[in-house]
């Protein structure tokens, strides 16, 4: 089994979504996370999908993809090659004598404190998955509430494997 | 002009002669509209026998199929219709009404999600929300429907958009779908791969499936095959690609195949798989076509290629481009040897079948109804034990054999074959089916009387769901479960009388053949019932 990120660029019509997440469900492909934004060009959506499996499935999941009506183009985004970004929230549980400990811990990540009360506040964070585990990992330590994770967006680097919309 | 004429209009601009359909409010618009055109109307019994037909006249016509049916039981009715002919590949179109637009979502009246309940077995669907869209819409649906891997597509149209103002009808020209292009020329460069391979080929044979048909590369095969000497089996679907007794073909593969086409594949050194998706029906151990051989599989759909086996070559594109294509190239290539080796196979590998003499012996039957088919003629098998012994014995010469191939579903042969005759009203049309599938499509009789559609039925009667009764033989030791139909089945005779149909029953092989020119002497509906051994095995 191994992780692998696909960026795609759809039409961005209604119910391409559910095509997409329907497809994976029916086949028994793995979504890890699914993140969908519009593009510059407001006729398409980009779309970044991480999901795990052995290769023959990865290369399978690539090519079903690709058959979409909807889907304008599917890449994987090696990672030596792009930048991938996910947002991450943490609410954690804090009194007064507690939060200078969870705020310094934030500033080490560069983390921003975006909300705080009488006994928790709220993190926000945002890096590669990675990041995220390991801040999550020290915050072990103090009582994590809730956290809200966005799935990773993500983007080859330079010019090389741009993808012309029209 | 409203939405409901716009439709008509369109499929008017596709050439669309047929509609096979069953109407309810929210597809009245359109079947009103469709009064005023040329376009004909059937009326089927059930609206999943609306797509089966559709099906039908797509496979012989290479034209698209088109069925409209009202919104939510009509629409869900017809499901499994789309789902077989999504399995086999086959394009239509299939037009659904549905509530109003502002009702959507709220569990109206005959309300349901037939674009979502769908999704898994369509290649395309539509929610028309704006008249404006219905050119548009029906263009790129035929399109989709009839280019690359051809399956079906849905639209569905509300009733306030049927009976909308359109104010700007204009049918494109052109398709412009930006994500879907089809590839069709195979690369050449995987061409000049496969001349090689074949040039150092010992052993080649080509495994055609439905892909063979459905891109019109039957001719261009046929050459290839005999120009270079080159044997050829078939999947269940690729029935046909040659004529049965084409010195060239050695069989349908598969588990319910011949034993010596499956032999001829698994000891050939070089595979072209053609139009074939490698299913586990025709092929149960995939490492079987890939150990000590080459395998060149050709398909359009590039998402078949790796699917089930990894080929040596893969190569994309439509079977009768790269045909075509690879006939063009210079090509040595000798194997006689092989040949005769497959000879001596088909000669001696041959299942023994001790038929009981008081009953009809469905094989012999089948071959001996081939040879008093014309020559031309569509032998739509159905599902069960009738569709193997139809495989395998009988013999395809200029005509077509069709088949619910990839769903199995029963009860696809009556609709299916009506289909085929309203395409092409010239052709005899048999459909042979068994005593359960055809209790799944009787009602169609009045479909077939009403709009007078000479289609030659022939019920292979045992009494039992065969197939099922023979896996619970081998499987559950004779312990048979939920089978037996004896009881239930009713008076063929009496049923085709209340029809109006002319009968004829066959005992056993006495008279087989004296009742068989009977039946298909005149161009008419006719009802033929042959009593078949209950415990008659298809292995």
């Amino acid at each position: 089994m191994q992780n692998r990120v696909f960026q795609l660029l759809v039409d961005n019509n209604s119910g391409v979504l559910s095509r997409i997440s329907g497809l994976f469900s029916r086949r028994g492909y793995n979504i890890e996370s699914i993140t969908a934004g519009v593009t510059a060009d407001s006729r398409f959506s980009r779309i970044t999908i991480v999901t795990s499996g052995e290769e023959e499935i990865l290369d399978q999941i690539e090519k079903q993809v690709a058959k979409l009506i909807d889907v304008r183009d599917i890449r994987e985004l090696k990672p030596e090659k792009s930048v991938y970004r996910e947002l991450c929230l943490i609410k954690v549980r804090s009194t007064p004598e507690k939060r200078q400990g969870v705020i310094s811990v934030a500033d080490i990540f560069r983390a921003k404190i975006v909300d705080v009360n009488i006994d928790s506040l709220i993190v926000e964070l945002t890096g590669s998955q990675s990041k995220i585990e390991a801040f999550i990992g020290l915050l072990q330590d103090y009582e994590i509430l809730e956290i809200a994770r966005t799935g990773i967006a993500g983007l080859g680097r330079g010019t090389e494997d741009l993808v012309h919309l029209e | 002009m409203i939405g409901a004429d716009a439709i008509v209009k369109c499929l008017e601009k596709e050439g669309v002669t047929t509609v096979y359909g069953y109407p309810g409010v929210a597809i009245c618009p359109f079947y009103n509209s469709i009064l005023d055109s040329e376009i004909r109307t059937i009326l089927v019994r059930t609206e999943q026998n609306a797509a089966h037909a559709a099906s039908g006249e797509a496979r012989v016509t290479g034209k698209v199929g088109v069925c409209a049916v009202t919104s939510g039981p009509g629409a869900t009715n017809l499901i499994t219709g789309i789902a077989t002919a999504f399995a086999d590949s086959i394009p239509i179109v299939c037009i659904t009404g549905q509530v109003k637009s502002e009702l959507i979502g709220s569990d109206v009246f005959q309300e349901a999600d037939i674009t979502g309940a769908v999704e898994s077995f369509v290649k395309y669907s539509y929610l028309i929300k704006n008249v404006e869209e219905i050119p548009r819409v029906f263009k790129e649906a035929f399109y989709i429907a009839n280019s690359g891997r051809k399956g079906p597509v849905l639209i569905d149209v509300p009733i306030d958009i049927q009976n909308a103002a359109i104010r700007n009808f204009k049918y494109p020209e052109e398709v412009n779908i930006r994500a879907y292009k089809p590839t069709i020329k195979g690369n050449i460069v995987q061409i000049k791969k496969v001349i090689k391979e074949l040039e150092k080929a010992k052993r080649p044979i080509i495994c055609a499936g439905g892909g063979v048909h459905l891109s019109e590369a039957v001719l261009a095969l046929r050459e290839f095959a005999h120009n270079y000497r080159i044997p050829v089996v078939s999947t269940m679907m690729g029935i046909g690609v040659m004529p049965t007794e084409d010195p060239m073909y050695f069989g349908m593969v598969g588990n319910n195949g011949k034993a010596y086409a499956n032999r001829a594949m698994n000891e050939s050194d070089l595979l072209i798989m053609v139009g074939a998706r490698v299913a586990d029906r025709a092929v149960s151990q995939p490492d079987l076509i890939t150990t000590n051989k080459i395998l060149v599989h050709i398909d359009v759909d590039p998402a078949e290629i790796g699917k089930n086996v990894g080929p040596s070559i893969p190569l994309v594109g439509d079977a009768r481009h790269i045909f075509e294509d690879i006939t063009k190239e210079e090509l040595k290539c000798e194997h006689e040897a092989w040949i005769q080796t497959l000879e001596g196979y088909r000669e001696t590998m041959v299942q023994k079948r001790n038929p009981n003499p008081a009953y009809v012996d469905p094989a012999a039957f089948i071959t001996m109804l081939s040879n008093e088919m014309k020559e031309d003629a569509v032998y739509v098998a159905d599902v069960g034990q009738n569709q193997i012994w139809s495989c395998n014995y009988h013999i395809v010469k200029q005509g077509r054999f069709l088949t619910s191939g990839g769903m199995g579903t029963m009860g696809y042969s009556i609709p299916a074959a009506m289909g085929v005759k309203r395409g092409d009203m010239d052709r005899q049309v048999v459909a042979v089916c068994g005593d359960g599938s055809f209790q799944m499509s009787m009602m169609e009789l009045a479909t077939i009387m009403q709009h007078h559609i000479p289609v030659k039925i022939i019920v292979l009667k045992n009494n039992y769901l065969g197939m099922v009764r023979e896996f619970q033989h081998y499987t559950y030791k004779d312990n048979y479960s939920v089978v037996d139909i004896k009881d239930g089945t009713p008076n063929l005779e009496k049923l085709a009388a209340a029809y109006d149909i002319p009968f004829i029953r066959v005992e056993n092989m006495s008279h087989a053949q004296e009742k068989l020119k009977e039946f298909l002497a005149q161009d008419n509906t006719m009802l033929m019932e042959c009593l078949v051994d209950p415990m008659d095995l298809v292995k």
